[in-house]
């Protein structure tokens, strides 16, 4: 049972207790019973949410709001320095292109990750032979672990030696600096992060394709409708409920990248493909001297904007649960 | 053993960040254990070095230093980049080990955050070291600790291509001469140089022979010598004798490169004298601006004596210690782990025992701690600009010039 339907059946309970006058104390025994059988199938939720949400994300707000050093770290005296760390991370030369990378980023990724995603869909869809087996090796991107896939993308870019300036060379174009030029890096990112986030939006939207009627489309086809029609006025709108809930769980999961990053170009060269993830995670653990005020007062800041994401995600769900 | 694991790195960070975010609950369990073992004669024992499990020659030397000190000893190893945060926590916490074995730089961190007790207080002998592996652990003037061994960079360099090219290794011997030489290769077909020029610590490790051989410091990145050891990298990138690569290459990508055979230099360390010696490459110490070997960053751990509750167990910290730095045990043990002995006697033997070790033995010799100068914490502060500017300059994004007095900027903000 989810925490949900027990609170339902709490409120459910309550009024018919508060009812019945002549309700005799068994009754009334067995429903107490009941509540505290229920705060125990509560508990264990609770304490899980506090240990491992509540207590990690109130130490990252203090962190935040002390002037930490490795002493003081140690000590546990670290001054309280007030917003001090989220001016000094405003005030970064660092910031603005940490945040427009951010946004470039996590933009892009979700623009072409959905478009290849809902082609990709689309085609699968009209059922060909060996269509599911096809289906299955586009999930492997998503599969391999992010180490492996990252690792292989930056072989791939090398720019001496990787394979794909060497397609380039053959084909007489110049070669391209992709992991070492701060005009390239963040393209580079982009394509590994749309690789791996491709399989994600097909999965999904390939089953959303699934919950279309056929008997839409052969009214269509009786209509003299044709493939392109068909797309534009039958498959994207039906297709909307799920589509928001791709894009806005991408935009999440987009929005805390780091791995892919760090493994590839560790933000670099000169901070041209530094995002919000990778700056935090710099600060806290990239040099021998971590810097955890400002580190935990990005972290912050990249839980917000989640958040604010998140938001719009709950309305969206509950809008297409009503219907 | 200075970053071979990069991958580790994050998993290792990542954990740490768990550690962290739940380190306040862990305090309140582990607080009282301390007051148990304090009693006991059971010495914990932290290093870094995991490869070595409990039957290896290692821990065997550490159990037999132990119970020639009357005490019994539990190691624990932790990997390189772990074991700060994790040193860290336990000194937040009253529970650091007894002996702590921790990598150079990281030793004035810990040391100015109080973790870590001075060789004055603890009594532990340092005065055999070599002043200048010493000087890393040292903040105005007080040891926080003795050097195991220590290990550090050179330019290797591959005969058969060197040959080819028509060049004669032996007249490497400053900037211009190497510059030279670099010509000749290129005009040969071959290629020049690799190295390592990320945006990291290894970055800045790899970049300081050049920095600190143009005659520059620490103190001001911005000096004409300073901008001078920049110049040379970024040309080298422009004019191919290096390959773009360099900029996100690791030291062991670099050195893989480097192995396969096309390269007629390397920058790279101790730790790939066996590898290099199997493929027939030799070594030369990385040529100054005018001439001579420019000093070299040390690599390689430090043994420390945590600060403990119950001040009495020093005593037998130190005997450990000593112990295990002596010159038979410290021989053995930087015979294993590709080091260079820290003191003269241990050298010597070394070199006894192989002979082509001497270019290494004068290249520790030279080489300077990257904490050194009385920088200390102040070191990972300036290193960061340091890196940033190799990178802004060696990818084009800014000129030497503007690159270091962007990074001198930035360094004297961060280090006031």
């Amino acid at each position: 049972m989810s925490p949900v339907n027990i609170g339902t059946a709490l409120r459910e309970v309550s009024p018919a207790v508060a009812t019945a006058d002549a309700v005799d104390t068994r009754v009334r025994r067995a429903a107490a019973s009941t509540r505290w059988s229920a705060a125990a199938f509560l508990a264990p939720l609770l304490l899980y949410l506090a240990i491992f949400y509540a207590y990690p994300l109130y130490r990252n707000i203090e962190l935040s709001l002390k002037a930490y050093t490795v002493r003081s770290f140690v000590q546990g005296n670290a001054p309280f320095a007030g917003l001090d760390n989220y001016i000094d991370v405003f005030t970064s030369p660092t910031f603005g292109p940490a945040l427009s990378h951010t946004a470039t980023f996590t933009v892009v990724s979700i623009v072409f990750q959905f478009g290849i995603g809902l082609a990709l869909a689309v085609f699968f869809h009209s059922g060909f032979r060996l269509s599911g087996t096809l289906r299955a090796l586009f999930l492997v991107p998503w599969l391999l672990p992010l180490i492996v896939s990252a690792s292989t993308w930056s072989w791939m870019l090398n720019s001496d030696s990787g394979i794909v300036n060497a397609a380039l060379t053959a084909m007489g174009m110049p070669q391209i600096n992709w992991l070492t030029s701060p005009d390239w890096s963040l393209v580079a990112v982009l394509i590994a992060n749309i690789w791996i986030g491709v399989p994600f939006n097909l999965v999904i939207l390939y089953s959303g394709l699934q919950g279309i009627s056929t008997d839409v489309y052969e009214a269509a086809a009786i209509d003299g409708a044709n493939a392109w029609q068909k797309f534009w006025r039958i498959t994207l709108p039906l297709l909307r409920p799920v589509s928001a809930i791709t894009i806005l769980l991408g935009l999440v999961y987009t929005l805390k990248v780091f791995d892919i990053i760090w493994i590839m170009t560790k933000g670099g060269p000169a901070g041209s493909s530094t995002t919000l993830a990778t700056w935090t995670y710099q600060l806290g653990f990239g040099s021998v001297l971590p810097d955890f005020g400002p580190a935990a007062a990005i972290g912050n800041l990249l839980i917000v904007l989640a958040v604010v994401f998140g938001f719009i995600y709950i309305p969206v769900q509950s809008r297409q649960e009503n219907q | 053993m200075f970053y071979k694991k990069s991958i580790q790195t994050r998993s290792a960070a990542v954990l740490a960040l768990a550690v962290l975010a739940g380190g306040g609950l862990a305090g309140c369990a582990s607080g009282p254990s301390q007051a148990t073992s304090a009693a006991s004669s059971e010495f914990t024992f932290w290093d870094p070095y995991p490869q070595y499990d409990a039957t290896s020659a290692w821990a065997g030397s550490i159990d037999k230093c132990g119970s020639e000190a009357g005490a019994t000893i539990k190691r624990t190893a932790y990997d390189t980049s772990d074991l700060t945060s994790k040193a860290l926590l336990a000194g937040q916490q009253g529970s650091s080990p007894d002996v702590l074995l921790v990598d150079n730089p990281v030793v004035s961190t810990l040391a100015e955050a109080g973790v870590l007790t001075s060789a004055k207080d603890s009594g532990l002998d340092a005065s055999h070291t070599q002043a200048n592996l010493l000087a890393a652990g040292e903040i105005d003037g007080d040891a926080f600790g003795v050097p195991i061994g220590a290990n550090t960079l050179a330019l290797y360099y591959n005969p058969k291509v060197l040959e080819a090219a028509g060049v004669d290794a032996t007249s490497v011997t400053d900037w211009a001469s190497l510059n030279a030489a670099l010509e000749k290769v290129k005009a040969s077909g071959k290629k020049g140089i690799t190295f390592s020029a990320v945006g990291t610590e290894e970055g800045s490790f790899q970049f300081l022979p050049w920095f600190w051989g143009s005659g520059a410091q620490l103190d001001d990145l911005s000096s004409s010598d300073a901008v001078s050891a920049l110049a040379l990298w970024t040309d080298w990138i422009k004019q191919g004798h290096a390959p773009n690569s360099v900029i996100n290459n690791t030291q062991t990508t670099s050195w893989q490169e480097f192995m396969a055979g096309d390269f007629a230099f390397a920058e790279n360390g101790t730790w790939q004298k066996a590898d290099a010696a199997k493929a027939g490459y030799k070594v030369m110490p990385i040529p100054a601006k005018s001439g001579g070997a420019a000093a070299a960053p040390t690599g390689g751990e430090f043994l420390t004596i945590p600060v403990q509750k119950e001040t009495a167990r020093y005593e037998t910290s130190k005997k450990i210690i000593a112990c295990l730095t002596n010159a038979s045990n410290v021989v053995a043990t930087d015979n294993t782990l590709n080091y260079i002995a820290p003191t003269e006697e241990a050298q010597k033997a070394q070199l006894a025992a192989d002979a082509t070790l001497k270019p290494w033995i004068d290249a520790v010799a030279a080489a300077k701690g990257r904490t050194s100068d009385n920088l200390g914490t102040k070191y990972p502060k300036i290193s960061e600009q340091l890196w940033t500017a190799v990178q802004a300059s060696v990818t084009g994004s800014a000129s030497p010039q503007d690159a270091a007095k962007t990074a001198q900027t930035a360094a004297a903000a961060a280090t006031k």
